[in-house]
């Protein structure tokens, strides 16, 4: 096992910095090439009228899921050194609802909003700002919210976990729902835009 | 690939926007996120984020303003542990990059414009107390799902973590829920 590279010692707290930051530069880039900074492409996610949100991100989930899976059936990678957030379930499904409500609302997530600033969206400065201040809030409200934050503590676990399914066969599975998901996906895409033409022409 | 072309309001009237270029195909894009969080797992073992970013920087601001107070806070505290600067941490100096890496790829297309992405039918203002209370909306959302759409959906997601995929599903889900409710402001 030779990485992660960071963990096993070859590179000091410093140079991860460094690392950090021409990752968040390729991160920027990538957001940005697809769309990312703009939040009328965004949201037609949610409008049905353009799915590139949900190809954007499974493609890149597939992408970087065989991307280890392969890395670590090598003996190049070893996993279990790469962090996993804990599950806090109940946490999670608040959480996420409310995601996905600000999503529709602010027009952007926090990644895409400094894509979003970056390219000069007024908008998404404001996003932006709006982050600040709830996480602020957040953060005075805390002893409140507390309880919720840590509703739902099951610890670290992963889907082949809970579902008993082997590793390789889930990472089989997602990729298929992926591949399906990217057919439906341009299926609806046409029926819209078939549906959306007589109103503008 | 219908919606290439925006509404966009110009900030200084009669600055006359370049030609942008297209967006880059969806699966190629996707394919480039990819490997750029592969190489994050790779080189440090962690994935990309965006919302720490800012609590990193919200703990630092508020320590300046009440150091024990911030401290002591147990949300904040995580982010001000030891005698490291706040700022100096590891999804700080990634955002910082995202905002690089794109204004990048914003100049090289003609992309980067003053401008407010809103539908026909909502004034600038509104629009922009949107942006506010969306984006306060979705702080609490990633505060309490430990994560956002970077952090949660696309790493967490790839490493098959069962609350990132929870997280994902809810965020969709609750998307979904209310997108016809706010339509006038999009389309």
């Amino acid at each position: 096992m030779s990485a992660p590279f960071y963990k096993l010692g070859a590179f000091g707290d410093e140079a991860s910095l460094v690392v950090a930051f021409l990752i968040g530069i390729g991160f920027g880039f990538f957001l940005e090439r697809a769309g990312f900074g703009s939040a009328k492409k965004l949201v037609s996610q949610f409008y049905l009228t353009d799915l590139a949100v949900f190809k954007v991100m499974f493609t890149a989930i597939v992408t970087a899921m065989l991307g280890v899976t392969y890395l670590s059936w090598a003996g190049f990678l070893d996993l279990s050194l790469v962090y996993l957030v804990p599950t806090y379930w109940i946490a999670q499904v608040v959480g996420g609802l409310l995601l996905g409500v600000g999503f529709v609302v602010g027009g952007y997530c926090p990644g895409t909003s400094i894509a979003a600033t970056a390219t000069g969206k007024l908008d998404g400065l404001l996003f932006v700002l709006g982050f600040a201040a709830g996480t602020l809030g957040f953060a005075l409200a805390f002893p409140l919210v507390k309880g919720l934050y840590t509703a739902g503590a099951i610890g670290t676990k992963t889907l082949p976990q809970v579902l008993g399914i082997p590793y390789g066969i889930l990472v089989f599975g997602v990729v298929l729902m992926a591949v399906s998901g990217f057919v439906g996906a341009s299926w609806v895409e046409k029926k819209m835009a078939a549906k959306a033409a007589p109103a503008t022409e | 690939m219908a919606s290439v072309t925006q509404d966009v309001v110009p900030e200084a009237a009669g600055e006359k926007a370049r030609v942008a270029q297209p967006y880059m195909n969806p699966y190629l894009a996707g394919i480039g996120l990819g490997l750029v969080l592969l190489a994050a797992f790779v080189l440090v073992g962690r994935g990309l984020g965006a919302s720490g970013a800012f609590n990193s920087t919200i703990a630092w601001l508020v320590s300046l303003v009440a150091p024990g107070y911030a401290r002591s806070n147990e949300f904040l505290g995580n982010y001000l542990e030891g005698d490291t600067h706040p700022l100096k941490a590891w999804l700080v100096f990634e955002v910082a990059g995202v905002f690089v890496g794109a204004l990048l790829s914003g100049l090289l297309a003609g992309r980067v414009a003053g401008s407010v992405e809103k539908g026909p039918r909502v004034s600038v203002g509104t629009r922009l107390a949107f942006a506010f209370v969306g984006g306060s909306l979705m702080a609490l959302g990633a505060a309490l799902g430990r994560g956002c759409t970077s952090g949660q959906a696309l790493t967490g997601g790839s490493l098959l973590n069962l609350g990132s995929w929870v997280f994902m599903m809810c965020v969709f889900g609750g998307a979904y829920a209310v997108a016809f409710l706010f339509r006038r402001q999009w389309r």
